[in-house]
Protein backbone atom coordinates (compact mmCIF):
# COMPACT_ATOMS: atom_id res chain seq x y z
CA UNK A 1 0.00 0.00 0.00
CA UNK A 2 1.49 3.68 -0.94
CA UNK A 3 0.54 6.10 1.38
CA UNK A 4 0.43 9.86 -0.03
CA UNK A 5 2.93 12.27 0.87
CA UNK A 6 0.40 14.14 2.50
CA UNK A 7 -0.90 10.99 4.52
CA UNK A 8 2.97 10.22 5.79
CA UNK A 9 3.61 13.39 6.75
CA UNK A 10 0.58 13.83 9.09
CA UNK A 11 1.27 10.67 10.41
CA UNK A 12 5.29 11.26 11.24
CA UNK A 13 4.00 14.57 12.36
CA UNK A 14 1.60 12.98 14.75
CA UNK A 15 4.16 10.50 16.01
CA UNK A 16 7.02 12.93 17.01
CA UNK A 17 4.13 15.46 18.86
CA UNK A 18 2.54 12.21 20.67
CA UNK A 19 6.40 11.36 21.51
CA UNK A 20 7.27 14.69 22.52
CA UNK A 21 3.74 15.03 24.79
CA UNK A 22 4.58 11.32 26.58
CA UNK A 23 8.44 12.21 27.06
CA UNK A 24 8.06 16.25 27.56
CA UNK A 25 11.58 16.45 26.39
CA UNK A 26 11.11 19.76 25.64
CA UNK A 27 9.12 21.16 28.28
CA UNK A 28 10.80 19.59 30.77
CA UNK A 29 14.53 20.25 29.35
CA UNK A 30 14.49 22.97 26.95
CA UNK A 31 12.34 25.69 27.65
CA UNK A 32 14.21 26.04 30.95
CA UNK A 33 17.42 25.33 29.16
CA UNK A 34 16.32 28.47 27.24
CA UNK A 35 14.72 30.25 29.83
CA UNK A 36 18.39 30.14 31.68
CA UNK A 37 19.87 31.31 28.58
CA UNK A 38 17.46 34.71 28.77
CA UNK A 39 18.66 35.14 32.12
CA UNK A 40 22.47 34.66 31.43
CA UNK A 41 22.20 37.24 28.99
CA UNK A 42 21.38 39.59 31.76
CA UNK A 43 24.34 38.65 33.97
CA UNK A 44 26.51 39.04 31.21
CA UNK A 45 25.06 42.54 29.75
CA UNK A 46 24.13 44.03 32.73
CA UNK A 47 22.38 46.96 31.70
CA UNK A 48 18.56 47.60 31.38
CA UNK A 49 19.30 49.67 28.86
CA UNK A 50 21.55 47.43 26.40
CA UNK A 51 19.29 44.35 27.40
CA UNK A 52 15.58 46.21 26.56
CA UNK A 53 17.62 47.55 22.81
CA UNK A 54 18.92 44.04 21.83
CA UNK A 55 15.95 42.17 23.16
CA UNK A 56 15.09 40.73 20.04
CA UNK A 57 18.69 39.45 19.20
CA UNK A 58 18.90 37.67 22.20
CA UNK A 59 15.37 35.94 22.17
CA UNK A 60 16.89 34.52 18.38
CA UNK A 61 20.09 33.77 19.75
CA UNK A 62 18.33 31.89 22.41
CA UNK A 63 16.20 30.07 19.91
CA UNK A 64 18.90 29.15 17.74
CA UNK A 65 20.94 27.47 20.63
CA UNK A 66 17.83 25.70 21.36
CA UNK A 67 17.22 24.67 17.89
CA UNK A 68 20.57 22.16 18.06
CA UNK A 69 18.92 20.09 20.63
CA UNK A 70 15.33 20.28 19.35
CA UNK A 71 16.91 19.34 15.67
CA UNK A 72 19.24 16.12 17.58
CA UNK A 73 16.10 15.55 19.59
CA UNK A 74 14.01 15.19 16.64
CA UNK A 75 16.49 12.49 15.25
CA UNK A 76 17.70 11.08 17.84
CA UNK A 77 14.11 9.29 18.43
CA UNK A 78 14.45 8.47 14.66
CA UNK A 79 17.75 6.70 15.16
CA UNK A 80 17.82 5.29 18.38
CA UNK A 81 16.00 1.99 17.16
CA UNK A 82 16.82 2.37 13.80
CA UNK A 83 13.75 4.07 13.12
CA UNK A 84 14.24 6.01 10.17
CA UNK A 85 16.31 2.80 8.49
CA UNK A 86 12.98 0.94 9.16
CA UNK A 87 10.89 3.49 6.79
CA UNK A 88 13.72 4.69 4.56
CA UNK A 89 13.77 0.51 3.85
CA UNK A 90 9.77 -0.13 3.15
CA UNK A 91 9.85 2.66 0.85
CA UNK A 92 7.96 5.16 2.44
CA UNK A 93 8.46 9.00 0.13
CA UNK A 94 11.29 10.89 2.39
CA UNK A 95 9.20 14.03 0.99
CA UNK A 96 6.41 13.12 3.69
CA UNK A 97 8.92 11.95 6.68
CA UNK A 98 10.48 15.47 5.91
CA UNK A 99 7.00 18.05 6.16
CA UNK A 100 6.09 15.92 8.89
CA UNK A 101 9.12 16.22 11.28
CA UNK A 102 9.58 19.91 9.91
CA UNK A 103 5.99 20.29 11.10
CA UNK A 104 6.25 19.22 14.06
CA UNK A 105 9.70 20.57 14.92
CA UNK A 106 7.62 23.90 13.42
CA UNK A 107 5.45 23.41 16.62
CA UNK A 108 8.00 22.72 19.13
CA UNK A 109 10.05 25.96 17.93
CA UNK A 110 6.59 28.26 17.89
CA UNK A 111 5.88 26.88 21.64
CA UNK A 112 9.62 27.68 22.47
CA UNK A 113 9.36 31.16 20.89
CA UNK A 114 6.60 31.99 22.59
CA UNK A 115 8.06 31.41 26.43
CA UNK A 116 11.20 33.32 25.17
CA UNK A 117 9.10 36.12 23.86
CA UNK A 118 6.96 36.35 26.90
CA UNK A 119 10.40 35.80 29.22
CA UNK A 120 11.79 39.03 27.11
CA UNK A 121 8.50 40.75 27.63
CA UNK A 122 8.85 40.31 31.65
CA UNK A 123 12.91 40.26 31.86
CA UNK A 124 13.93 42.82 29.32
CA UNK A 125 10.41 45.15 29.38
CA UNK A 126 10.20 45.42 25.81
CA UNK A 127 6.62 46.01 25.23
CA UNK A 128 4.47 45.36 21.55
CA UNK A 129 0.91 46.17 20.67
CA UNK A 130 -1.11 46.85 17.17
CA UNK A 131 0.67 46.74 14.33
CA UNK A 132 4.61 45.54 15.66
CA UNK A 133 2.11 42.48 17.11
CA UNK A 134 1.16 41.57 13.34
CA UNK A 135 4.54 42.25 12.53
CA UNK A 136 5.90 40.49 15.50
CA UNK A 137 3.93 36.88 14.65
CA UNK A 138 4.31 36.89 10.54
CA UNK A 139 7.96 36.97 11.78
CA UNK A 140 7.68 34.10 13.97
CA UNK A 141 5.57 32.21 11.52
CA UNK A 142 8.11 32.72 8.50
CA UNK A 143 11.01 33.02 10.20
CA UNK A 144 10.16 29.55 12.40
CA UNK A 145 9.36 27.61 9.12
CA UNK A 146 12.67 28.34 7.98
CA UNK A 147 14.15 27.27 10.79
CA UNK A 148 11.80 23.92 11.00
CA UNK A 149 12.94 23.07 7.15
CA UNK A 150 16.69 23.88 7.56
CA UNK A 151 17.00 21.84 10.96
CA UNK A 152 15.27 18.98 9.52
CA UNK A 153 17.34 18.85 6.69
CA UNK A 154 20.84 19.02 8.16
CA UNK A 155 19.97 16.69 11.37
CA UNK A 156 19.19 14.52 8.93
CA UNK A 157 22.29 14.54 7.56
CA UNK A 158 23.93 14.49 10.76
CA UNK A 159 21.84 11.72 12.45
CA UNK A 160 22.92 8.91 13.65
CA UNK A 161 26.69 8.10 13.47
CA UNK A 162 28.95 8.87 15.87
CA UNK A 163 31.33 11.42 15.36
CA UNK A 164 28.24 13.22 13.33
CA UNK A 165 26.09 14.99 15.60
CA UNK A 166 28.93 17.48 16.27
CA UNK A 167 28.73 18.53 12.97
CA UNK A 168 25.10 20.17 13.34
CA UNK A 169 25.90 23.04 14.82
CA UNK A 170 29.05 23.94 12.35
CA UNK A 171 26.69 23.11 9.55
CA UNK A 172 23.56 24.96 10.69
CA UNK A 173 24.98 28.31 12.37
CA UNK A 174 26.23 29.57 8.70
CA UNK A 175 22.98 28.28 7.28
CA UNK A 176 20.65 30.17 9.34
CA UNK A 177 22.56 33.48 9.90
CA UNK A 178 19.98 35.40 7.26
CA UNK A 179 17.44 34.34 9.88
CA UNK A 180 19.38 35.83 12.95
CA UNK A 181 19.86 38.54 10.70
CA UNK A 182 16.12 39.17 9.42
CA UNK A 183 14.09 38.00 12.30
CA UNK A 184 16.13 40.00 14.20
CA UNK A 185 15.75 43.12 12.99
CA UNK A 186 12.17 42.77 12.43
CA UNK A 187 11.70 41.38 15.99
CA UNK A 188 13.78 45.31 17.11
CA UNK A 189 10.95 46.81 14.57
CA UNK A 190 8.39 45.05 15.81
CA UNK A 191 9.40 46.09 19.78
CA UNK A 192 9.91 49.54 18.90
CA UNK A 193 13.55 49.50 20.26
CA UNK A 194 16.12 52.30 19.37
CA UNK A 195 13.08 54.07 17.70
CA UNK A 196 12.57 52.02 14.66
CA UNK A 197 9.52 52.06 13.08
CA UNK A 198 7.10 48.80 12.20
CA UNK A 199 7.25 49.80 8.91
CA UNK A 200 10.72 49.23 8.60
CA UNK A 201 10.36 45.62 9.67
CA UNK A 202 8.34 44.22 6.77
CA UNK A 203 10.84 44.15 4.37
CA UNK A 204 13.31 41.83 6.52
CA UNK A 205 9.80 39.45 7.06
CA UNK A 206 9.68 39.03 3.18
CA UNK A 207 13.56 37.86 3.24
CA UNK A 208 12.37 35.57 5.90
CA UNK A 209 9.38 34.04 3.75
CA UNK A 210 11.88 33.68 0.55
CA UNK A 211 14.38 31.86 3.06
CA UNK A 212 11.39 29.05 4.37
CA UNK A 213 10.59 28.97 0.64
CA UNK A 214 14.08 28.52 -0.63
CA UNK A 215 14.62 25.70 2.16
CA UNK A 216 11.35 23.60 1.82
CA UNK A 217 11.67 23.54 -1.36
CA UNK A 218 15.57 22.39 -1.39
CA UNK A 219 14.28 20.14 1.88
CA UNK A 220 11.54 18.54 -0.31
CA UNK A 221 14.45 17.97 -3.30
CA UNK A 222 17.31 16.69 -1.39
CA UNK A 223 15.98 14.99 2.10
CA UNK A 224 16.11 11.43 0.32
CA UNK A 225 19.38 11.62 -1.03
CA UNK A 226 20.41 12.98 2.47
CA UNK A 227 19.04 10.11 4.66
CA UNK A 228 19.82 7.29 1.97
CA UNK A 229 23.15 5.33 3.36
CA UNK B 1 60.89 12.86 -20.78
CA UNK B 2 59.87 9.05 -21.78
CA UNK B 3 56.30 7.55 -20.42
CA UNK B 4 58.33 5.11 -18.41
CA UNK B 5 59.92 8.30 -16.69
CA UNK B 6 56.45 10.10 -16.47
CA UNK B 7 54.74 6.93 -14.98
CA UNK B 8 57.44 6.82 -11.85
CA UNK B 9 57.26 10.63 -11.33
CA UNK B 10 53.68 11.35 -9.71
CA UNK B 11 50.86 13.04 -10.73
CA UNK B 12 51.84 15.37 -13.37
CA UNK B 13 51.10 15.25 -17.44
CA UNK B 14 52.64 17.09 -19.93
CA UNK B 15 49.76 19.20 -20.15
CA UNK B 16 49.99 20.00 -16.01
CA UNK B 17 53.73 20.74 -16.17
CA UNK B 18 52.74 23.10 -19.37
CA UNK B 19 50.37 25.39 -16.64
CA UNK B 20 52.72 25.25 -13.69
CA UNK B 21 55.03 26.36 -15.34
CA UNK B 22 53.07 29.12 -16.50
CA UNK B 23 51.71 29.68 -13.08
CA UNK B 24 55.42 29.69 -11.71
CA UNK B 25 56.48 32.54 -14.12
CA UNK B 26 53.28 35.23 -13.24
CA UNK B 27 53.43 34.18 -9.93
CA UNK B 28 57.40 35.33 -9.84
CA UNK B 29 56.21 38.48 -11.93
CA UNK B 30 53.69 39.23 -9.14
CA UNK B 31 56.30 39.14 -6.59
CA UNK B 32 58.89 40.79 -8.24
CA UNK B 33 56.48 43.74 -9.97
CA UNK B 34 53.80 43.80 -6.65
CA UNK B 35 57.09 44.22 -4.23
CA UNK B 36 59.56 46.14 -6.11
CA UNK B 37 58.87 47.74 -9.78
CA UNK B 38 55.10 49.00 -9.52
CA UNK B 39 54.77 52.46 -7.93
CA UNK B 40 53.02 53.41 -4.48
CA UNK B 41 49.79 54.91 -4.93
CA UNK B 42 48.92 57.84 -4.96
CA UNK B 43 46.40 57.30 -2.10
CA UNK B 44 47.16 54.05 -0.72
CA UNK B 45 50.63 54.23 -0.45
CA UNK B 46 52.35 50.99 -0.28
CA UNK B 47 49.28 49.74 1.20
CA UNK B 48 48.21 48.81 -2.85
CA UNK B 49 50.93 46.26 -2.88
CA UNK B 50 48.75 43.95 -0.68
CA UNK B 51 46.06 44.08 -3.56
CA UNK B 52 48.75 42.53 -6.06
CA UNK B 53 48.25 39.15 -3.79
CA UNK B 54 44.55 40.03 -2.02
CA UNK B 55 42.53 40.30 -5.36
CA UNK B 56 43.57 37.02 -7.23
CA UNK B 57 42.99 34.95 -3.73
CA UNK B 58 40.09 36.55 -3.33
CA UNK B 59 39.06 35.44 -6.89
CA UNK B 60 40.25 31.73 -6.88
CA UNK B 61 38.58 31.32 -3.62
CA UNK B 62 35.23 32.71 -5.20
CA UNK B 63 35.99 30.54 -8.29
CA UNK B 64 37.00 27.46 -6.20
CA UNK B 65 33.16 28.27 -4.74
CA UNK B 66 31.68 27.77 -8.00
CA UNK B 67 33.65 25.19 -9.44
CA UNK B 68 32.89 23.08 -6.62
CA UNK B 69 29.37 24.25 -7.13
CA UNK B 70 29.04 23.14 -10.82
CA UNK B 71 31.07 19.87 -10.53
CA UNK B 72 28.35 18.94 -7.26
CA UNK B 73 25.61 19.68 -10.64
CA UNK B 74 27.70 18.07 -13.02
CA UNK B 75 28.00 14.58 -10.76
CA UNK B 76 24.11 14.56 -9.86
CA UNK B 77 22.75 14.95 -13.16
CA UNK B 78 25.10 12.68 -14.83
CA UNK B 79 23.20 9.00 -15.25
CA UNK B 80 26.72 7.13 -14.48
CA UNK B 81 27.32 9.40 -11.26
CA UNK B 82 31.27 10.04 -12.82
CA UNK B 83 33.01 10.02 -9.44
CA UNK B 84 35.49 12.27 -11.25
CA UNK B 85 33.26 14.94 -10.56
CA UNK B 86 33.11 14.20 -6.98
CA UNK B 87 36.78 14.76 -6.80
CA UNK B 88 37.19 17.67 -8.62
CA UNK B 89 34.55 19.54 -6.20
CA UNK B 90 36.20 18.18 -3.06
CA UNK B 91 39.55 19.44 -4.85
CA UNK B 92 38.48 22.71 -5.51
CA UNK B 93 36.75 23.34 -2.03
CA UNK B 94 40.20 21.74 -0.40
CA UNK B 95 42.05 24.84 -2.22
CA UNK B 96 39.21 27.50 -2.02
CA UNK B 97 39.45 26.95 1.78
CA UNK B 98 43.28 27.99 2.03
CA UNK B 99 42.80 30.23 -0.61
CA UNK B 100 39.68 32.28 1.38
CA UNK B 101 42.06 32.09 4.54
CA UNK B 102 45.08 33.86 2.75
CA UNK B 103 42.31 36.42 1.37
CA UNK B 104 41.07 37.34 4.93
CA UNK B 105 44.46 37.58 6.00
CA UNK B 106 45.72 39.88 3.79
CA UNK B 107 42.59 41.95 3.46
CA UNK B 108 42.69 42.22 7.29
CA UNK B 109 46.11 43.37 7.05
CA UNK B 110 44.97 46.21 4.35
CA UNK B 111 42.12 47.31 6.32
CA UNK B 112 44.06 47.77 9.31
CA UNK B 113 46.24 50.46 6.96
CA UNK B 114 43.48 51.67 4.97
CA UNK B 115 40.58 51.95 7.54
CA UNK B 116 42.14 51.49 10.95
CA UNK B 117 40.85 48.20 11.84
CA UNK B 118 41.31 44.63 10.83
CA UNK B 119 37.40 43.83 10.21
CA UNK B 120 34.00 45.75 9.52
CA UNK B 121 31.14 44.39 8.90
CA UNK B 122 30.53 45.21 5.57
CA UNK B 123 28.30 42.45 2.90
CA UNK B 124 31.58 41.12 1.26
CA UNK B 125 33.72 40.46 4.02
CA UNK B 126 31.09 39.38 6.14
CA UNK B 127 29.76 36.75 3.39
CA UNK B 128 33.29 36.12 2.64
CA UNK B 129 33.30 34.75 6.23
CA UNK B 130 30.22 32.82 5.86
CA UNK B 131 31.87 31.16 2.94
CA UNK B 132 34.63 30.40 4.80
CA UNK B 133 33.16 28.20 7.53
CA UNK B 134 30.82 27.04 5.06
CA UNK B 135 33.63 25.49 3.05
CA UNK B 136 34.96 23.83 6.70
CA UNK B 137 31.48 22.59 6.75
CA UNK B 138 31.63 21.10 3.58
CA UNK B 139 35.12 19.36 3.91
CA UNK B 140 33.50 18.17 7.39
CA UNK B 141 30.98 16.13 5.54
CA UNK B 142 33.26 14.74 3.07
CA UNK B 143 35.31 13.36 6.16
CA UNK B 144 32.41 11.19 7.14
CA UNK B 145 33.03 8.24 6.08
CA UNK B 146 31.41 5.64 3.71
CA UNK B 147 31.97 4.98 0.22
CA UNK B 148 32.74 6.94 -2.22
CA UNK B 149 29.56 7.13 -3.89
CA UNK B 150 28.24 8.02 -0.39
CA UNK B 151 30.71 10.61 0.41
CA UNK B 152 29.76 12.32 -3.26
CA UNK B 153 26.09 11.99 -2.46
CA UNK B 154 26.26 13.69 0.56
CA UNK B 155 28.58 16.62 -0.46
CA UNK B 156 26.84 17.13 -3.60
CA UNK B 157 23.59 17.99 -1.49
CA UNK B 158 25.43 20.18 1.04
CA UNK B 159 27.35 21.85 -1.66
CA UNK B 160 24.25 22.32 -4.05
CA UNK B 161 22.39 23.75 -0.92
CA UNK B 162 25.30 25.85 -0.19
CA UNK B 163 24.87 27.88 -3.58
CA UNK B 164 21.41 28.82 -2.37
CA UNK B 165 22.71 29.65 1.20
CA UNK B 166 25.33 32.24 0.56
CA UNK B 167 23.81 34.27 -1.89
CA UNK B 168 20.93 34.80 0.80
CA UNK B 169 23.36 35.44 3.49
CA UNK B 170 25.29 37.99 1.18
CA UNK B 171 21.36 39.65 0.52
CA UNK B 172 20.66 40.22 3.64
CA UNK B 173 23.96 41.12 5.17
CA UNK B 174 23.63 44.00 2.03
CA UNK B 175 20.60 45.05 3.65
CA UNK B 176 22.11 45.05 6.79
CA UNK B 177 25.04 47.50 6.06
CA UNK B 178 27.37 48.50 2.68
CA UNK B 179 30.90 49.68 3.26
CA UNK B 180 33.40 47.84 1.23
CA UNK B 181 35.60 49.67 -1.08
CA UNK B 182 34.00 50.45 -4.33
CA UNK B 183 35.67 48.76 -7.30
CA UNK B 184 39.00 50.49 -8.87
CA UNK B 185 39.16 49.03 -11.75
CA UNK B 186 36.39 49.02 -13.86
CA UNK B 187 33.73 52.45 -12.87
CA UNK B 188 30.97 52.84 -14.54
CA UNK B 189 32.25 55.15 -16.85
CA UNK B 190 35.08 52.87 -17.97
CA UNK B 191 37.85 54.36 -16.91
CA UNK B 192 40.85 52.34 -15.14
CA UNK B 193 41.81 54.56 -12.76
CA UNK B 194 44.83 52.24 -12.08
CA UNK B 195 48.69 53.45 -13.66
CA UNK B 196 49.17 50.74 -16.32
CA UNK B 197 52.13 48.83 -14.66
CA UNK B 198 49.79 48.31 -11.08
CA UNK B 199 47.34 47.15 -13.62
CA UNK B 200 49.08 44.85 -15.19
CA UNK B 201 50.53 43.26 -12.44
CA UNK B 202 47.41 42.67 -11.01
CA UNK B 203 45.10 41.47 -13.74
CA UNK B 204 48.55 38.84 -14.45
CA UNK B 205 48.02 38.01 -10.47
CA UNK B 206 44.37 37.09 -11.58
CA UNK B 207 45.59 34.75 -14.20
CA UNK B 208 48.77 33.43 -12.61
CA UNK B 209 46.66 32.64 -9.87
CA UNK B 210 43.71 31.04 -11.81
CA UNK B 211 46.42 28.72 -13.45
CA UNK B 212 47.63 27.60 -10.08
CA UNK B 213 44.46 26.64 -9.29
CA UNK B 214 44.13 24.66 -11.88
CA UNK B 215 46.92 23.01 -11.23
CA UNK B 216 46.42 22.63 -7.83
CA UNK B 217 43.01 20.80 -8.28
CA UNK B 218 44.22 18.64 -10.86
CA UNK B 219 47.26 17.57 -9.04
CA UNK B 220 44.67 17.15 -5.78
CA UNK B 221 41.78 15.42 -7.74
CA UNK B 222 44.49 12.66 -9.45
CA UNK B 223 45.63 12.24 -5.67
CA UNK B 224 42.43 11.63 -4.57
CA UNK B 225 41.34 9.26 -7.04
CA UNK B 226 44.37 7.18 -6.09
CA UNK B 227 43.33 7.44 -2.12
CA UNK B 228 40.12 6.12 -3.65
CA UNK B 229 41.54 3.21 -5.08
CA UNK B 230 43.63 2.30 -2.02
CA UNK B 231 40.52 1.80 -0.23
CA UNK B 232 38.92 -0.22 -2.93
CA UNK B 233 41.53 -2.59 -3.11
CA UNK B 234 41.87 -2.37 0.54
CA UNK B 235 38.37 -3.50 0.62
CA UNK B 236 39.19 -6.32 -2.30
CA UNK B 237 42.42 -7.37 -0.23
CA UNK B 238 40.21 -7.52 2.90
CA UNK B 239 36.94 -9.56 1.80
CA UNK B 240 39.40 -12.44 -0.14
CA UNK B 241 41.16 -12.42 3.20
CA UNK B 242 38.03 -13.46 4.68
CA UNK B 243 37.09 -16.17 2.03
CA UNK B 244 40.12 -17.60 2.29
CA UNK B 245 39.68 -18.04 5.90
CA UNK B 246 36.12 -19.67 5.53
CA UNK B 247 37.99 -22.01 2.92
CA UNK B 248 40.98 -23.21 4.81
CA UNK C 1 58.89 51.55 2.29
CA UNK C 2 56.20 52.08 4.20
CA UNK C 3 53.78 49.56 6.34
CA UNK C 4 56.28 47.09 5.54
CA UNK C 5 55.61 44.93 7.92
CA UNK C 6 52.41 44.10 7.25
CA UNK C 7 53.38 44.13 3.27
CA UNK C 8 55.91 41.33 3.81
CA UNK C 9 54.09 39.65 6.21
CA UNK C 10 51.12 39.53 3.93
CA UNK C 11 53.11 38.38 0.68
CA UNK C 12 55.31 35.70 3.19
CA UNK C 13 52.02 33.54 4.38
CA UNK C 14 50.38 33.48 0.80
CA UNK C 15 53.54 32.63 -0.94
CA UNK C 16 55.01 30.67 2.02
CA UNK C 17 51.43 28.65 2.17
CA UNK C 18 51.57 28.23 -1.54
CA UNK C 19 54.45 27.09 -1.92
CA UNK C 20 53.96 24.36 0.91
CA UNK C 21 50.92 23.44 -0.69
CA UNK C 22 52.56 23.01 -3.75
CA UNK C 23 55.00 20.90 -2.26
CA UNK C 24 53.25 18.89 0.00
CA UNK C 25 50.71 18.13 -3.42
CA UNK C 26 53.83 16.95 -5.15
CA UNK C 27 55.28 14.40 -2.49
CA UNK C 28 51.90 12.94 -1.67
CA UNK C 29 51.26 12.57 -5.45
CA UNK C 30 54.71 10.58 -5.94
CA UNK C 31 54.01 8.47 -2.67
CA UNK C 32 50.83 7.31 -3.87
CA UNK C 33 52.00 6.83 -7.24
CA UNK C 34 54.37 4.38 -6.14
CA UNK C 35 52.12 2.44 -4.08
CA UNK C 36 48.79 2.65 -6.78
CA UNK C 37 48.49 0.36 -9.79
CA UNK C 38 48.90 1.92 -13.20
CA UNK C 39 45.46 0.34 -14.29
CA UNK C 40 43.99 3.08 -11.47
CA UNK C 41 45.55 6.07 -12.57
CA UNK C 42 43.50 7.39 -16.33
CA UNK C 43 45.92 10.03 -16.34
CA UNK C 44 48.59 8.21 -17.89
Amino acid sequence: MSMSVSRIARAVAAKDLRIELRSRVVSNQVLPFSGLVMIMFAFALDNDDVLQRVAGGLVWLATLFSLFILVQRTFAVETYDGALDSLRVAGVNPQGIFIGKSVALFVQLLVLESVLFIAAIVLYRVNVNGAGAVLLVTCVMCATAGLAFVGTLYGGLTAGARGRETLLPLLLLPVVAPVLICATRATESAFRSSGVTVGEGWPWVAVLAVFAAVFGLGGLLSFGSLIEE
Amino acid sequence: MTTEQLKLKGVGTPATRVYGLMALVALGWVLLGGLIFTPEDAVQGDAVRIMYVHVPTAWVAYLAFIVTGVASACWMIGKKHSLGFDRVAGASAEVGVVFMGMTLLSGSLWGRITWGTFWVWDPRLTTTAFMFVTYIGYLAVRGLGGTAQQRARRSSVIALLAVLEIPLVHFSVVMWRSLHQRATVLSPDGDIKMDGLMLFTLLFGVFGFSVLFAWLVSHRQRIMAMQDAQQTSALDVAVSERLNEARA
Amino acid sequence: MNHAAFVFTTYGVTFGVIIGLVVYTVKQGRNLSRKVADKDKPWT
